[in-house]
């Protein structure tokens, strides 16, 4: 055995390899997926988590490790009998039968009774708001009618397991985001472990309990957005997910400071996560841009105002200056493009929680930029 | 300035819809041209011979209008439909030559299918290798093939040779110039003409539609008989019309493969026309075995439009 089980796990996966022709492209993937969790997998494309979907669905067949679902070894029980049902990209829909006989489908082969089966198709078709489509043909449907159709179709097994394969993927952006919420919606009403792919981090962070940031063939992160989002574990993941600041500098132990190049003031870390702790060790510090102040400064003062060890001294640490080379206005936020005196660029991001006609802040202007020191995280390259 | 940019703009809207309808309408008539020449023209002729009677001529009937007094009388005649259809000479063959076509056409199917599928399901690169071995035979001349088929078949053939030195029978079994033989004859003819519409269907079939259905449930036989099946009808009636039609009017199988007893149509009307010079019947017959398959035709249109609407 070795491998400790979670009691709560559904899906254990477990050093788990997948090789096409000599390429690699699930490189030892161990897992563990709660019962009924939301759980991602987010990637960008051939990193892997789609083979690792269908090896879950029985589709490919591992080249190593084991799966196990609800504690039984899956390695030889063909995609038929898996207690697993999966919604397919395309959809899949049979296009020479109704909406209905698609539901019904599944049943069939588990020879439901009949009236059984009625019941809970039009259930199923209800679930999703489709009660009177059921005769309708799959052509005859919306991009998103027929995405509802598959999630009924895979949903009326009463499946241990739901694996989703960008289930949103080819909806419209305002159909996606109203679909984001009745997905979620079901999940809860129904209680079904799902595993969805996507390789949108927006959508994993909506929907998902959990989820894991694939990178070429290996897990890379685990955990809740929240986790992902404010703790990347690498700068890949950081930049992957939103968008980040990254400096590297070089970390002096004793007082958390990390000096960096280009930098006038050091970067002061509230919690010294993780590091080695030596000397002169060299880190990749990361800002998000929400987590940043922005504000103009005089360009005459500006040597006084910011800089080491001028009068009142207030930022001894976490600051730096520069000028706005470009300002993205999204309406709900202001995104400034600030270049250091170095050349580098660093983003910052402001809420607009005040309604005003004229922006103070323009091209061209001198800014101090400062965060807390609870703000920088430290990277593993 | 608005409304008369409005109205330029509508007139390059019909105008454009006028070139495109233009445009279809040229598609359209070029076959129709082609078929008015070289079906419906050719076709015209044949009928007005079959309502013709046999004359000691050239050509060989006599004349659908004849003057009198100045003015054109139709002379046409139905003795020579009556006679094809109550003759059982001619009934017979017509059936004959229906239920050997129609024998041939399921045995087609049968053997095409799994070979389609085969080669649809292939790696890339091998499917282009098997399809030529489809198409190889064609390099040779058909009338050669067929007459192969004669000398392995005889009594001192290579397998019946083969059938005795196994000793699985004692004495040569009679299989030429057998219906038998016929059949084996089309079945290997027209097995092409099976295969190549059935694997452009199979080969289309969106492989996802298998994984869903196994994903609910469905064991690979089942998976075959209510997905792959189904989808598969255009490619399949395609595939039996493409056999049923030209087997049905074959003469050369049966000429050289079948016996005497082995009556198609297709034999008939040879003898009809070159043996007897009776053009009039050769005519009706060639009229009444159209008309016969026009009904499949019409048939499989109906499901490939349907499978092109869903």
């Amino acid at each position: 055995m070795g491998v400790a089980q979670d009691t709560d796990a559904l899906v254990s996966i477990q050093g788990v390899v997948k090789d096409f022709g000599g390429v690699r492209a699930v490189d030892t993937v161990d897992l563990e997926i709660r019962r009924g969790e939301f759980f991602s997998l987010l990637g960008g494309s051939g990193c892997g988590k789609t083979t690792l979907l269908r090896m879950l669905g029985g589709f490919e067949t591992p080249t190593a490790g084991r799966i196990l679902i609800d504690g039984q070894d899956m390695a030889d029980v063909p995609a038929y009998r898996r207690p697993v049902n999966m919604m397919f990209q395309s959809y899949a829909l049979f296009p020479h039968m109704s909406v209905e006989r698609n539901v019904a489908f599944g049943l069939e082969q588990d020879r439901v009774g009949r009236a059984e089966r009625d019941q809970r198709v039009s259930e199923a078709l209800e679930m999703v708001q489709l009660a009177d489509f059921g005769r309708r043909k799959p052509h005859q449907l919306s991009g998103g009618q027929r995405q509802r159709v598959a999630l009924a179709r895979a949903l009326v097994k009463r499946p241990k397991l739901l694996l989703l394969d960008e289930p949103l993927a080819a909806l419209d952006r305002k159909l996606r985001e109203k679909t984001q919420f009745e997905l979620a919606n079901i999940q809860e009403k129904v209680g079904i472990t799902f595993i969805m792919v996507t390789h949108d981090q927006e959508e994993a962070m909506t929907l998902s309990d959990r989820l894991a940031v694939m990178n070429a063939g290996r897990i890379v992160q685990v955990g809740t957005p929240g986790d992902i989002y404010e703790f990347p574990a690498n700068r890949l993941v950081g930049e992957f997910i939103g968008t980040i600041n990254v400096f590297e500098g070089h970390l002096d132990a004793d007082s958390g400071m990390v000096r960096c190049a280009g930098l006038d003031l050091p970067i002061l870390l509230e919690e010294r996560i993780g590091t080695g702790g030596s000397r002169g060790e060299t880190v990749a510090i990361g800002i998000r841009p929400e987590k940043m102040r922005i504000r103009k400064i005089d360009r005459a003062s500006e040597a006084s105002d910011v800089g080491a060890g001028t009068d009142a001294a207030p930022l001894a640490a976490n600051a730096l200056t520069g000028h706005i080379e470009d300002i993205a206005y999204l309406g709900d936020l202001s995104i400034f493009h600030v270049r250091l005196a170095d050349g580098r660029k660093v983003q910052v991001s402001r809420t607009n929680i005040t309604r005003r006609r004229d922006e103070p802040l323009t091209w061209e202007d001198a800014v101090a930029v400062d965060w807390d020191a609870a703000a920088p995280v430290v990277l593993h390259q | 300035m608005k409304p008369s940019g409005n109205a330029g703009d509508a007139d390059a809207a019909t105008d454009s819809a006028g070139l495109a309808t233009r445009g279809r309408t040229l598609g359209i008539l070029i076959p129709t041209i082609w078929l008015l020449l070289f079906f419906a023209i050719p076709f015209l002729f044949v009928v007005k011979i079959s309502l013709s009677e046999a004359a000691y001529s050239v050509p060989p009937v006599s004349d659908l209008l004849v003057w009198q007094d100045g003015w054109p009388v139709l002379q046409a005649t139905w003795a020579n439909f009556a006679l094809v259809l109550t003759d059982s000479l001619y009934v017979q063959a017509l059936y004959g030559a229906l239920r050997i076509a129609l024998i041939a056409t399921a045995l087609t199917l049968l053997i095409g299918y799994p070979m389609a599928y085969g080669i649809a399901r292939a790696e890339p690169g091998m499917r282009s290798l098997l399809l030529l071995l489809v198409i190889l035979p064609f390099w040779t001349s058909f009338l050669i093939r067929v007459y192969a088929w004669s000398t392995l078949l005889q009594d001192q053939g290579m397998i019946n040779n083969a059938l005795i030195w196994l000793g699985i029978v004692e004495e040569p079994v009679r299989m030429l110039n057998t219906e038998f033989a016929v059949l084996l004859g089309i079945v290997y003819s027209y097995l092409p003409f099976m295969i190549l519409p059935l694997y452009a269907t199979l080969e289309r079939l969106d492989g996802t539609l298998l994984e869903a259905s196994a994903d609910l449930g469905a064991r690979p036989f089942t998976t075959f008989w209510r997905v792959t099946l189904p989808l598969s009808l255009p490619g399949v009636a395609a595939g039996c019309l493409l056999v049923f039609i030209p087997a049905a009017g074959e003469f050369v199988i049966p000429e050289l493969l079948g016996g005497p007893d082995t009556l198609m149509i297709g034999k008939i009307l040879w003898q009809e026309f070159f043996n007897n010079r009776d053009w009039p019947v050769a005519s009706a017959l060639a009229t009444i075995l159209l008309l016969l398959l026009i009904g499949p035709i019409l048939l499989l249109d109906r499901t490939q439009s349907k499978a092109e609407s869903a």
